[in-house]
């Protein structure tokens, strides 16, 4: 039959404890939880939620708790009075209480939940904020940092805000075909990429380290490889990176039948590497492609290989990508993947 | 259940709900509201937003003599809804012609309307915003008119043959119901196409 | 088992059902050209039942995808299908036309009517909701063929634009979607409008609308809120077509269109769809909850004054599917407020539920085991409903697993158990014989904890950042186990909803002579033989309050003297 409400809720709490203690555990490497903030609007969020917990979870317990009890006391008994029970059509003060009650935990928890959204959306813009504006593509990150005049792909950087120099960053995002979203769970809540249409977001990251998301609005086939990467970086280390990436490309002589390979097999349609002639924007900037941790927006690992093999088919990684097989004979991929290779 | 107590004081009440077609017109005209609620919205939404012309202030010239008619024509229809009630059946087949016509008239004014954008004015359904939110709204509202004109005729020619009379007054209102909606809905279009959005 | 009789069931003669005898083709005829309510009931029922194995088969078969990191059960096309397809279908399928169904076949019975308003629009309805189903599913023919699943729509089942443009879907997918789901909701709008003109002009003599059964009560309400939820999709969906087909620019955001507005107009009809579908849940509870605790419902007019404001609030909330696509912060604390505010009167029926339990006698049959899993489970997808309204949190939790999770817990664990509490309920009136209680109880039990494993299990994906509509995940997301886990309790659900098939086929002969009135019931359903005549009723009834049937139980203590 049904439980005594008392182990019931025995079990449910112990299995809820577990669950969030292994949970909030997993959020100490880079896993993208929502359980472990790492900026002030995601801090506000989550304080937020546990509020919200506490309050709902009251009342699962108060109502959960007098059905449970319903169900346990007036079950049908052998004993029972012949005929039928005493037959209540209604109370008007109980049914008054229990509307008036609602109510007011509405106005509390709107009014709880109303200074956070003005806190996030409506904060303002410090003059130390530093701009990026992410563009959304099938299935792609295109990030660019218009102070520097940096244009790079999929793997944000960006310079952690600490107590004595805060350093927000403030992002604008749009799409140049469907709908994305872009979410990194410890930073923010997420804000989608509308093309047509310009939204804006910002983080305040606290911990340097990598921070793992990825596109939360269906965007066709390889929605779900279009991962982020964002580098959270002391101040010294994100100039430094922000230094390399506004350098040209290398223009190594040895490598120079790959870049043929590549300004001659139409990769420059697609492709741009900042000092030569390809200025194409349909696909990543390579100008520093070596410099990222992984290719194809996290699909695979930044290796050799792994690139020889995405430039001879796409689809052994990411089966829809917008980039096709450029039919390269083996020379031409070993040349053009050590052309590439010397993009640091 | 034949055995229902039979002393109760309600057993001798009066028990009149209203009649089903009404209510099943009023329903349908409530989701067809919603439709062109939603094109509605969108023609409002998109006025001003176009990249390229013709705009409406350009292009369009308030089409009068259509409105007007078929404005009357939810008259004529009540009139011979009046009719059809009072078995006055000459009557009625005279209004019910008169409605027809009116509507035939509007439906030409819009077909030379339409010839002269798209032939002269080159404003298609994929020219530009305007033109792909004008042509559904405004078609779609035609398209509901050229329905009550079908079903109008369809009762005019079953009343030339005189198999029409106040039995059928529920079904006739039912249509009459429908013609006031579209005649009430050109009266929003009209408002925000021609008004509003020129 | 009440040992009172009425009258009306020995009068049943043999020739009640006119294609009873004849050929197995003159019987299978009948059945396509009925127009009886009580038919075409089981008609939308079978459909459903049908469509409801399916749509279960593709999510077995995107749970055993996701089950394990980088798995490749189905490719990232063919998962894009499913989940497409799986969503569509549950909810226009399955969902839809359960409901329906049920109505068409108790409201006439409920108010003593013979039949529906218009017997020939609701045999059209469902032919059209039939055709659009078969529409939908002839997709998975054609395109790259069947392995790639045809062409099957994989657009998501809210089909964002412009995703859907021509640019984005070449092909036909997104048209087999979008003229299915016109075809269906024609179908649907017909079945509405029948609904309303029965409810409101074929109420027998004596019942007013504040006597009718909650039943019919909610599904007068579902029914005017269908009539301006489904329409703004299909024009929504008409605007699409205009798009792909002749050029138009409602959505083509390189000529000014906005992708916005397509998301507003699927929304404006996507929420109230959800109350079009949980109604008919709380509908099917009002009539089984009171009569296996024996007492009245508690607080009649409050439950028909929550239904009504209910139906109105809910074209309020649409936006908080919204809450991360950058409106305004007025915006989203308006519509914050709003989704709040409708929680009240939703909240406020579960009160009045535990209320009606308070001081009965709860007997724990199938049905009844049904209805208690969806007080419980329905309290919970509410809790769950009022965090996602909380706007910051829904910044987190949109898009995520988590409202997998709760619109799950309100689809399957209040919905579809309201469903299966109803078939359990009114087979025997349709068919004349009980479902098997033992083989209901072990559907009930197995499928309860299927339920629970998968979609309590699925909130904490959803916390930790797992997002929706992803054909994979990374290996080093911290999600594989908890993936498993929501996948081992899909298929004990599987299992649970095979073993009700099961019943569900092999009681039709086998089961138990059911009898009038096998529940001791209070509605007039229960006053006709089990199945009923062609004619329903033999003399068309005459009610005096709530619950006729009470009243002719309990001549010396009748509803009437205490109903206001």
């Amino acid at each position: 039959m049904q439980m005594a409400p008392i182990r019931r809720l025995i079990c449910l709490c112990g299995a809820s404890a577990w669950l969030f203690r292994t949970t909030s555990a997993l959020g100490q490497n880079s896993s993208p939880t929502t359980l472990a903030p790492a900026s002030t609007s995601a801090h506000q969020i989550f304080d937020l939620s546990i509020f919200v917990v506490a309050v709902t979870g009251g009342i699962f317990f108060v109502v959960g708790g007098l059905l449970a009890i319903a169900l346990f006391r007036f079950r049908v008994r052998k004993t029972d009075p012949a005929g039928e029970p005493a037959q209540i059509y209604g109370s008007t003060q109980i049914e008054l209480a229990w509307t008036v009650i609602p109510l007011l935990i509405v106005v509390v928890l709107f009014l709880t939940t109303a200074r956070i959204i003005f806190a996030i959306q409506d904060a303002p813009k410090p003059k130390t904020a530093l701009d990026v504006t992410v563009i959304g593509h099938q299935f792609w990150w295109e990030f660019r940092y218009p102070k520097y005049g940096v244009v790079t792909a999929n793997e944000l950087h960006i310079p952690v805000s600490s107590g004595s120099a805060p350093q927000a960053t403030f992002l604008k995002l749009t799409s140049a075909d469907v709908n994305h979203s872009f979410w990194v769970p410890r930073l923010a809540g997420k804000t989608d990429l509308i093309p047509n249409h310009v939204n804006s977001m910002w983080m305040d990251p606290q911990k340097p380290g990598l921070y793992l998301g990825q596109c939360a609005q269906f965007c066709g086939s390889q929605h779900a490889l279009m991962l982020l990467r964002v580098y959270v970086e002391a101040p010294e280390q994100f100039a430094t990176w922000i230094k390399n990436q506004q350098q040209p490309a290398l223009q190594d002589p040895v490598v120079a039948a790959g870049r043929r390979v590549f300004e001659t097999q139409a990769c420059m349609n697609c492709h741009a590497i900042s000092g030569t002639a390809a200025t194409g924007r349909f696909g990543p900037d390579l100008t520093h492609l070596i410099s990222r941790g992984t290719l194809a927006s996290g699909a695979m690992d930044n290796t050799p290989a792994n690139l020889r093999q995405w430039i001879q088919a796409p689809d052994t990684f990411k089966h829809g990508a917008l980039m096709p097989a450029m039919q390269l004979n083996d020379q031409q991929l070993d040349e053009v993947t050590a052309y590439l290779e010397t993009l640091k | 259940m034949s055995s229902v107590p039979i002393n109760h004081p309600a057993h001798a009440i009066e028990w009149h709900l209203p009649d089903k077609r009404r209510v099943g017109m009023s329903a349908l005209i409530a989701g067809e509201s919603a439709i062109f609620a939603i094109f509605v919205v969108a023609y409002l939404f998109y006025i001003g937003k176009n990249f390229t012309g013709p705009t409406p202030r350009q292009v369009l010239e308030v089409p009068i003599v259509g409105t007007i008619c078929l404005l009357s024509s939810s008259l004529t229809i009540w009139r011979a809804e009046k009719a059809i009630e009072e078995e006055r059946m000459a009557g009625f087949t005279l209004w019910l012609a008169a409605t027809i016509t009116l509507a035939a008239v509007f439906l030409t004014d819009t077909a030379f309307e339409w010839k002269k954008l798209i032939y002269q004015d080159r404003l298609t359904i994929s020219t530009n915003l305007f033109g792909t939110t004008f042509y559904s709204l405004v078609g779609l509202h035609a398209t509901h008119v050229v329905v009550g004109l079908f079903l109008l005729t369809a009762t005019f020619i079953l009343s030339l043959f005189g198999w029409v009379d106040s039995r059928q007054s529920e079904r006739f209102g039912a249509i009459a119901l429908y013609w006031h909606f579209v005649d009430a809905v050109w009266v929003a279009v009209f408002t925000v196409v021609y008004l509003i959005g020129r | 088992m009440s040992d009172y009789t009425l009258p009306a069931s020995s009068v049943i003669e043999a020739g009640a059902f006119a294609s009873e005898s004849g050929t197995v083709l003159e019987r299978l005829h009948g059945w396509v050209v009925t127009v009886d309510h009580k038919r075409l009931g089981i008609l939308y029922i079978l459909y459903s039942t049908f469509f409801l194995l399916v749509a279960g088969a593709e999510a077995l078969l995107i749970r055993l995808q996701l089950a394990f990191p980088h798995n490749s059960v189905l490719s990232a096309q063919v998962f894009n299908r499913f989940f497409t397809m799986h969503g569509t279908t549950m909810v226009f399928l399955v969902g839809m036309p359960f409901l329906f169904g049920f109505a068409n076949y108790i409201v006439p019975l409920q108010i003593g009517a013979r039949d529906m308003a218009f017997p020939r629009l609701n045999a059209f309805s469902f032919w059209l909701t039939a055709f659009g189903g078969f529409l939908l599913y002839y997709s998975f023919l054609g395109g790259a063929g069947l392995y790639g699943m045809g062409n099957a729509p994989d657009v998501g089942w809210f089909a964002y634009a412009p995703l859907t443009a021509r640019s984005f879907s070449p092909g036909h997918a997104t048209d087999y979607w979008a003229l299915a789901l016109i075809v269906s909701g024609f179908g649907t709008l017909g079945t509405a409008i029948n609904i309303i003109a029965t409810i409101i002009s074929m109420r027998c003599k004596g019942m007013t609308l504040m006597r009718m059964p909650l039943f019919t009560w909610l599904l007068l309400v579902v029914s005017m809120l269908t009539l301006v939820t489904i329409t703004p999709l299909t024009a929504a969906q008409f605007m699409l077509l205009i798009d792909r087909y002749l050029g138009g620019h409602f959505f083509d955001t390189q000529a000014g269109g906005s992708s916005l507005i397509w998301i507003h107009f699927f929304w404006i009809f996507g929420h109230p769809e959800v109350y079009v579908l949980v109604l008919p849940a709380f509908a099917i509870a009002n009539e089984i909850i009171p009569v296996f605790c024996r007492k009245a419902i508690f607080g009649y007019p409050a439950m028909v004054a929550a239904s009504v404001c209910i139906m109105f609030v809910s074209l309020s909330v649409w936006a908080h599917h919204m809450f991360t696509v950058g409106m305004t912060s007025v915006s989203n604390a308006f519509f914050t407020l709003s989704t709040m505010l409708v929680g009240v009167p939703t909240g406020i029926k579960i009160f009045n539920w535990i209320a009606t339990l308070w001081g009965g006698r709860i007997r724990f049959t199938t049905p009844m085991l049904f209805c208690i899993g969806f007080l419980f489970q329905f309290l919970v997808a509410g809790l769950t409903g009022i965090m996602l309204s909380v706007s910051p949190w829904d910044w987190q939790l949109h898009n995520s697993y988590f409202v997998i999770a709760h619109f799950h817990y309100v689809l399957v664990g209040a919905i579809v158990f309201c469903i299966f509490a109803a078939i359990y309920y009114w087979y025997p009136k349709a068919t004349g014989r009980l479902m098997d209680e033992k083989l209901g109880k072990w559907h009930f039990w197995l499928f309860v904890i299927g339920f629970h494993i998968t979609f309590d299990t699925m909130h904490f994906l959803g916390l930790l950042g797992m997002p929706r509509s992803i054909y994979t995940y990374q290996p080093d997301r911290g999600w594989s186990f908890l993936n498993l886990v929501v996948s081992i309790g899909g298929l004990i659900q599987g299992i649970a909803v095979l073993i009700f098939a099961y019943n569900f086929v092999v009681s039709y002969w086998r089961g138990k002579v059911a009898g009038d009135d096998p529940w001791d019931a209070w509605t007039l359903e229960w006053a006709t033989s089990s199945p009923p005549p062609v004619y329903n009723f033999e003399e068309l009834p005459v009610v005096h309050s709530r619950r006729p049937l009470w009243d002719l139980k309990h001549p010396d203590d009748p509803d009437w003297e205490y109903e206001s």
